[in-house]
């Protein structure tokens, strides 16, 4: 740096002006005994106790999975209206978009054409006819029937397919099960009929749930599949709105039973149950966005002028410190010497 | 190495004694500014400001030592796996520690969270302390999603199911399955765990070094003859510093 561009000695050490939001003054009061270490453990013992009293008292609750054998077997006209939409390619799955598959016109979007979900595409391809109901169909061991009805059903047009399924899924709105079979009203259901009844004792037999498995090893851990499977279904959505679950119902942050659950997420949960984030078809987006927006500006509360100002102004520091306040208006406590404020 | 290069040990704890031609190395460089940013007292002091008289003080040690009885209760869990606690009576009690310290470590934290915005902690050159709190704070609401993701039951299934919409929505959902139970397990356990205690660690650090904030000053008209900080007009790096985080 050149001389001419050296700032004065002045210049260095002007006074920078002191701003009550944002600098403090050095503390030169006095200083008490401060037993930290103790300090700890006996917070540590008061927390454990807490801990141990409501883990006797309360428990944790644990509500078994549902279960692609649960439901068809609980409700099986269910599984089954869900299983055409699958086949069909109408269910919530099928027409999802990224990140499952690329079905034009559904992503969400922030603000006009910005879509996140769209940009970073399909990363868990899922294709319902062929996952959920054609690939686990031809695992079946001595079923002729039933591969059959798969190569009259996969050789046939995609016409001729539609009208297959779209028979099906009105006839089986009026479906009943009986004898451990479904009965639908007499329709020209081809070979759909046999392969959605084989698909419903499958599911009930429990073979279902490991076809369904995303693995191609022996060992798996991704549900991705049969909980979309499931969650297509309004089964696990009657029995999460008994346990008030639903989104309309704060389902977010709440827990089965009365438990506590995720309270913290309640300004998230918020928006959910407010207009017009109830009926936007970019509610998700939106909300998240606001999320995000509200987030940063938590995290950045001492940059902001006039946010930084609120605890001034609100006052509550008074009742905080009223100790202090009382010992400086005694004329005590604002006295000099003493270790470095650091030392706290 | 030869007797007479031996290094000579320090009378007090036995160990070599430093030799200035070894003053230059990392190790020591590390560990002089080290002990020059935290020496013992100020990590472990006696004696804390006059003003810190107030019973929302206790909310910042509750929420450590929850967050200590959170990682105690996870360990013994992950010692037998994320199933065991549906099979065993035990197991079920353990995760119920889990659960309620989890609970607390929240409730603290949000109290803890709100008493130091009614300070205005952040005054004073402890901005860093408030930023590494509030990003504290939302690691911990992802791990607890995450781990509620890993309960392997009912609402693990529901929450899944829900949550998936909001995060596909974002992008994230991409690389963030959160029906893939072995991705959120790692997460839960594993990543968010390592981000949280870094920040939690930070955060601690910063209020040793900091101190805890002192009172607004009690009349307003004396304030700027409380401001006797003569303070250095900051090179261009510095005003950058500034900038992100540091008050000079």
């Amino acid at each position: 740096m050149s001389a001419a561009t050296q700032p004065t000695e002045a210049a260095r050490h002007r006074r920078r002006r002191f701003k009550v939001d944002r600098d403090a003054e050095e503390w030169h009061g006095p200083y008490v005994r401060y037993d930290i270490v103790k300090e700890f453990t006996l917070a540590l013992i008061v927390v454990l106790l807490i801990t141990v009293v409501a883990s006797i008292l309360f428990s944790s609750p644990d509500v078994r999975p549902v279960t692609l054998r649960s439901w068809a077997t609980a409700n099986p006209v269910d599984f089954a209206q869900t299983a055409i939409t699958e086949l069909d390619g109408t269910s919530a799955t099928a027409g999802y978009g990224p990140p499952y598959n690329s079905t034009p016109g559904v992503s969400q979007h922030i603000i006009g054409p910005i879509s996140l979900e769209s940009a970073f595409g399909v990363h868990h391809p899922i294709n319902t006819m062929k996952d959920y109901v054609i690939d686990p169909l031809e695992t079946l061991p001595n079923a002729p029937a039933v591969h059959a009805a798969l190569t009259s059903y996969t050789s046939a047009s995609p016409s001729l397919q539609q009208k297959w399924t779209g028979a099906y899924e009105k006839g089986v709105a009026k479906a009943s099960f009986t004898n451990g079979s479904l009965t639908l009203p007499p329709g020209n259901y081809g070979p759909v009929a046999p392969m959605i009844s084989s698909l419903t004792s499958m599911a009930r037999s429990g073979a279902l749930d490991g076809a369904l498995v995303s693995s191609s090893q022996f060992y798996g851990t991704d549900y991705t599949k049969p909980l979309l499977f499931i969650a297509n279904g309004t089964y696990m959505a009657n029995l999460a709105a008994a346990e008030h679950l639903q989104g309309g119902q704060w389902g977010m942050m709440n827990e089965t039973g009365s438990y506590p659950g995720q309270a913290w997420l309640w300004l998230y949960t918020m928006w959910y149950q407010i207009s017009p984030f109830t009926t936007s078809s970019n509610a998700d987006a939106q909300v998240w966005a606001i999320m995000m927006i509200l987030t940063l500006a938590l995290a950045l509360v001492p940059f902001i002028p006039g946010v930084r100002s609120i605890p001034r102004r609100v006052g509550l520091y008074r009742l905080i410190w009223r100790q202090h306040y009382r010992s400086v208006e005694a004329g005590a406590g604002t006295g000099s010497g003493g270790p470095p404020a650091a030392a706290s | 190495m030869s007797a007479d290069t031996a290094v000579p040990a320090a009378p007090a704890t036995g160990a070599p004694a430093l030799l200035p031609e070894d003053a230059d190395q990392w190790t020591a460089r590390v560990r002089r500014r080290a002990v020059g940013a935290f020496p013992p007292e100020r990590l472990l002091p006696d004696r804390q400001p006059a003003y810190v008289a107030s019973w929302i003080y206790v909310f910042g040690v509750l929420t450590l030592t929850s967050l200590v009885v959170v990682l105690l209760s996870g360990a013994v869990l992950a010692l037998e796996g994320p199933s065991w606690w549906h099979q065993s009576s035990v197991g079920l009690f353990v995760n119920s520690t889990h659960l309620w310290s989890v609970e607390l470590f929240f409730f603290f934290m949000v109290v803890h969270l709100w008493g130091k915005f009614f300070m205005a902690a952040w005054r004073g050159r402890r901005r860093a302390t408030w930023v590494t709190g509030v990003v504290a704070f939302l690691v911990s609401i992802g791990t607890a999603f995450t781990g509620y993701l890993s309960q392997q039951n009912f609402d693990s299934q529901w929450i899944g199911t829900q949550a998936k919409d909001g995060i596909n929505a974002t992008g994230a959902g991409a690389f963030f399955n959160v029906l893939n139970f072995g991705q959120m397990l790692m997460w839960h356990i594993l990543l968010l765990p390592l981000v949280l205690g870094l920040f939690v660690v930070v955060h601690v650090l910063l209020v040793r070094k900091r101190g805890v904030v002192p009172p607004f000053p009690a009349k307003p008209a004396v304030v700027p003859a409380l401001a006797t900080e003569v303070a250095p007009v900051p090179s261009a790096a510095a005003a950058a510093d500034e900038e992100i985080g540091e008050q000079r």
